[in-house]
């Protein structure tokens, strides 16, 4: 059964704005990161599969459950992380995290165990003691995911975690969901902007962009795939790019320089005869590994690059 | 997986993570625990220390005065505020508390965020708004309940027999009843205003204006108009809703209402409470997360 499957799903708002566009994907549990720039449509994404936000066309089902229907029953199962300050200031981290426990229907004694089991999951000790007014930045991000985490949810959704860390938080951070994802076997799906950041971590990835999908497919199948050459000319390039193409190459551009994909034996002898025949200068010809980040350009039918590709 | 971590000189166990076996109890579970923590938030308790001092001066106050009234009881004989009258007495406080707590229990989840955190969880926005309305309104009740609870004890146990301690009960259970009207009427209407606020000084002033200012403006025309605009002119405060009903429901009291009016505060009251709980449902339905 996938974790998450979508039908044409579309979510147009009343003032005319569609966030989301005819999205159709199924990924199988596990880490999952779900890629776009800030307004590409991951928050919406999100309240849909929490149930909070009803989607105008297309159907969707979270853990084999629909969240339009069951949104009582999907919530049950699910933990929800928002990107945005959600706590209470002059509450102590340890009261906090049993209360939510209790909304999440744990009885009393239940909720003060998970929430300080929680806490100490998400590397908080002592620390849980005092009011969460006087907490850093990465401290309430890991506030934040206990309560996500105190009811043991099948699925987390974490909308930029890494949000207001500095590199060293960050890395915290991502090691953590790793192993919410591996040792604790929760699947977790992780919004970001930055593609960079959740590609080591994650199984999956689900790109989009202005509400479109760009693409969704496991991270392995993107990586071993193939291998890509990278070509570049000091002058002629459009003329290379024309001759290539006629020789039936999948190639993309970046900027001066073209990456060629190697799916064949003599894809490299190809590229050198063309130059050859065009008597182009050849400027760089060299071999190298295919990034995540070029095969959602691959995937990208507009011409600027989004956001998400900045590595 | 089983090792001890050391994490500066206290040893934790640990047993790496465990998946949740037990129960997990139904909504009408979670919107109790909700009323809970609301209610004790009212009181400061499960908080900072210095968010205890506001509620209970409040509490030592109605209850200074109460020891007042059943020790003048006691000695004299004499009530120098009857039951149901407690509360006409109590209404500033009243005001001020609900200023201070009906923020304190909604807008303060409006100012944090937190309500997104509620509301991705089985709670309903419904439950959330009517466990919110259960606290403030029992929180008022208790506020000022208790304190009389010391009057009627000590008039209990002056009065010389059986009958005069009957009486006494009734009376307090007349008191109560006016007590839970005054909880409603002006309950309903605070956590109303409060979660249209998200600044909680805001909000606190909101609540005290609109009960304090509408009091002359309920008053002025009941003093000077006749008929009917003088007669119904009290249900524009609502400190002058609870009054009318006093009236409507024992018959006596101090609005000086024609007794052919009566019956419109009795209606007016329920219609009143009626809007104002569905305006604080229609308003978390409507909240943007």
């Amino acid at each position: 059964m996938p974790l998450i499957e979508t039908t044409s799903l579309t979510k147009a708002y009343p003032g005319g704005v569609t966030a989301l566009r005819d999205l159709t994907l199924a990924v199988e549990p596990g880490v999952i990161g779900l890629v776009g720039a800030n307004g590409a449509g991951k928050s919406t994404m999100i309240k849909i599969l929490l149930g909070l936000l009803e989607p105008t066309e297309g159907s969707v089902r979270v853990l084999g459950l629909d969240p339009t229907v069951a949104a009582d029953e999907v919530r049950a199962r699910v933990g929800y992380m928002p990107e945005h300050d959600c706590l209470p200031p002059d509450m102590i981290a340890a009261e906090f995290v049993t209360h939510m426990a209790r909304m999440s229907g744990l009885p009393p004694t239940a909720a003060r165990e998970r929430a300080s089991e929680a806490l100490r999951h998400v590397g908080l000790y002592e620390e849980r003691y005092r009011p969460i007014g006087g907490y850093s930045t990465g401290m309430k991000q890991r506030v934040k995911l206990a309560q996500a985490l105190v009811h043991d949810p099948d699925l987390l959704l974490l909308d930029e975690p890494t949000n207001g860390l500095d590199p060293a938080g960050r890395d915290a951070m991502l090691t953590l969901i790793t192993k919410i994802g591996t040792e604790f076997g929760i699947s977790v799906v992780v919004c970001t902007h930055l593609l960079g950041e959740v590609e080591r971590i994650c199984d999956t990835l689900i790109a989009i962009e202005r509400g479109h999908l760009l693409r969704a497919d496991r991270v392995d199948a993107m990586t071993t795939g193939y291998d890509v050459l990278v070509v570049e000319v000091t002058e002629g390039t459009d003329e290379l790019i024309a001759a290539l193409r006629a020789r039936d190459l999948s190639l993309t551009v970046d900027g001066h320089v073209l990456l060629v994909r190697l799916d064949a034996e003599d894809t490299y002898d190809t590229i050198l005869r063309t130059v050859a025949d065009l008597d182009l200068p050849l400027h760089r010809l060299d071999q190298r590994r295919h990034r995540v980040a070029e095969l959602f350009a691959d995937s990208s039918t507009t011409t600027t690059r989004p956001e998400a590709h900045h590595v | 997986m089983s090792e001890a971590v050391d994490t500066g000189g206290s040893r934790i166990h640990d047993i790496g993570y465990r998946r949740y076996e037990g129960t997990n109890l139904g909504r009408l579970y979670v919107a109790r625990s909700l009323y809970t923590h609301g209610l004790r938030s009212a009181f400061g308790l499960g908080r900072s220390a210095k968010a205890k001092i506001f509620p209970w001066i409040m509490v030592g106050l109605l209850g200074a005065f109460a020891v007042v009234v059943a020790a003048v009881r006691a000695q004299t004989g004499e009530m120098i505020v009857g039951y149901q009258e407690f509360q006409q007495v109590a209404r500033v406080i009243v005001i001020i508390f609900l200023a201070v707590v009906a923020p304190e229990l909604v807008s303060r989840d409006l100012r944090n965020k937190t309500l997104p955190l509620y509301f991705s969880r089985p709670l309903r926005r419904t439950d959330y708004a009517l466990a919110k309305l259960a606290a403030v309104i029992s929180a008022v009740f208790l506020l000022v309940a208790g304190p009389l609870t010391i009057v009627g004890a000590a008039a209990a146990f002056s009065v010389a027999d059986v009958s005069g301690v009957w009486a006494e009960v009734r009376g307090l259970l007349g008191g109560y009843t006016m007590i839970a009207v005054l909880a409603v009427i002006h309950g309903s209407i605070a956590l109303l205003i409060a979660s249209l606020a998200s600044k909680r000084a805001f909000a606190a002033g909101a609540i005290a204006a609109v009960f304090l200012v509408l009091v002359p403006i309920a008053q002025i025309p009941h003093e000077l108009a006749h008929g009917a605009i003088g007669q119904l002119s009290l249900m524009i405060s609502p400190d002058g809703m609870v009054d009318g009903l006093q009236e409507f429901l024992f018959g006596k009291g101090d609005a000086n209402l024609e007794p052919g009016y009566r019956i419109y505060y009795g209606v007016g009251a329920v219609a009143l409470v009626a809007a104002v709980v569905t305006a604080l449902i229609t308003r978390y339905r409507k909240v943007s997360l």
